[in-house]
């Protein structure tokens, strides 16, 4: 294992082959909880560990699991350390955690933490599998922090709760677009990112 | 009864589980491309979700909730953190059992609906709706009810998006965002179609 090998899972997880932008998974909550900079940013470090974790403990598993039940097998594992971030969210970022609502609970169902246990933790040791969840979740970072930034910008003239745009536009007659806080803004900004992202590096579609 | 009624048509358009909280979007892009297999994964959601959404309820208020196992002489007890682990394997276990039943009863029913439903397993829309109702509060009949209109208005979208999809093909669309990324902006279309609705009080 050498480290030329990590740096390639990392590339591939977090631009190449990324989870929401490649791979189409994952996309409930990327849409949802990217209103605000604030919540995305707690979500995407929630994922992240979640994901390296899972598929840690599932590789280290991948002999002992009977593959007829390993969806359940994979599942539990997702389920107890989702339940532990959820505390950990509870006692530490209670507002947060509050606005997160079902979405934290929803990382146990999000198609990257399975897709990544099934795909690369089952067929490979957890020391790569590890790095493997980490770059997965860091290029689902990249797409919900950028989706987050641009909606906060552009819905609410915000940069993490703190206003940006200088009075001086607004009273030029600029107004926030209140579509971006709405549920049509995020699939537009998600549908839009993927056609720049397909068109600077070149990859083709991956339908 | 008009509650339930309001609550339905409430589940079916104006929150929309798919448009208006982004929940199943995984198996919306994936299984949107043909109008016959994308209705046939919906009917299967409908199902699941009102059979998975009740028996969650009836876990939840009379295992999980706090306080709920006072009858067994545990009145502090709050089990409310195992919910997740519980819903899902709930509703992983009811899907392998329905699964088993369709095959053995109705093998014309398990020809249509058998290939869907291990995916619906992993489908948030079934958590999400279990999640939404125990964190709204809702009654045992308003589970139901929820259950149902949370499918219902999952299928609408679904089919929509596939019949949409079908014209799609026939569009010129820019390489880069054919696919995923047209699919995205399509959806942001029908979510602001339904955003109309969200103007109706009932």
């Amino acid at each position: 294992m050498s480290e030329t090998r990590y740096k390639e899972i990392l590339f591939k997880g977090i631009w190449s082959e990324n989870p929401v932008a490649y791979q189409v998974l994952g996309i409930c909550s990327a849409l949802a909880v990217t209103v605000k900079m604030s919540t995305a940013i707690v979500m995407s470090l929630a994922l992240t560990l979640v994901t390296a974790f899972s598929s840690m403990i599932i590789s280290s598993m991948r002999h002992r699991i009977p593959s007829n039940i390993r969806i359940i097998v994979e599942l539990a594992v997702i389920a107890s350390l989702v339940i532990v971030t959820d505390e950990i969210l509870k006692a530490f970022f209670y507002d947060i955690s509050k606005q997160l609502s079902i979405f934290v609970g929803l990382i146990i169902t999000n198609c990257i933490v399975l897709g990544r246990a099934e795909a690369f933790a089952l067929a490979n040791d957890p020391l790569s599998a590890f790095v493997d969840g980490i770059a997965n979740g860091l290029g689902y970072s990249l797409i919900l922090i950028s989706v987050a930034f641009l909606r906060e910008l552009l819905g609410a003239g915000q940069f993490l709760g703190f206003s940006v745009i200088p009075s001086a536009v607004y009273n030029a007659g600029y107004q926030d677009m209140g579509l971006m806080l709405l549920a049509p803004g995020a699939f537009f900004i998600i549908g839009l990112l993927v056609w720049l992202k397909n068109s600077i590096s070149g990859i083709s579609h991956s339908q | 009864m008009s509650d339930l009624v309001s609550l339905f048509i409430n589940s079916v358009f104006i929150g929309n589980i798919l448009l208006a909280y982004f929940l199943g979007m995984c198996s919306f892009i994936a299984v949107s491309k043909n109008i016959t297999t994308a209705s046939g994964l919906g009917f299967a959601v409908i199902f699941v979700l009102t059979i998975t959404s009740p028996l969650n309820w009836l876990i939840y208020h009379g295992l999980l909730a706090p306080g709920a196992l006072s009858w067994a002489g545990f009145p502090d007890m709050d089990l409310s953190f195992l919910k997740y682990i519980t819903f899902i394997a709930v509703i992983a276990a009811l899907v392998q059992a329905v699964e088993m039943i369709i095959d053995k009863y109705s093998p014309l029913l398990y020809a249509s609906l058998g290939v869907f439903l291990p995916l619906i397993a992993v489908n948030c829309a079934i958590l999400g709706t279990s999640l939404f109702m125990v964190e709204r509060n809702y009654t045992f009949m308003e589970s139901i009810i929820f259950g149902a209109g949370s499918g219902t208005g999952w299928l609408i979208a679904i089919v929509s998006m596939a019949a949409i999809r079908k014209k799609l093909a026939y569009a010129d669309i820019p390489k880069g965002l054919d696919g995923f990324g047209i699919t995205m902006i399509v959806a942001g279309l029908m979510a602001m179609t339904f955003m109309m609705f969200s103007g109706i009080t009932l």
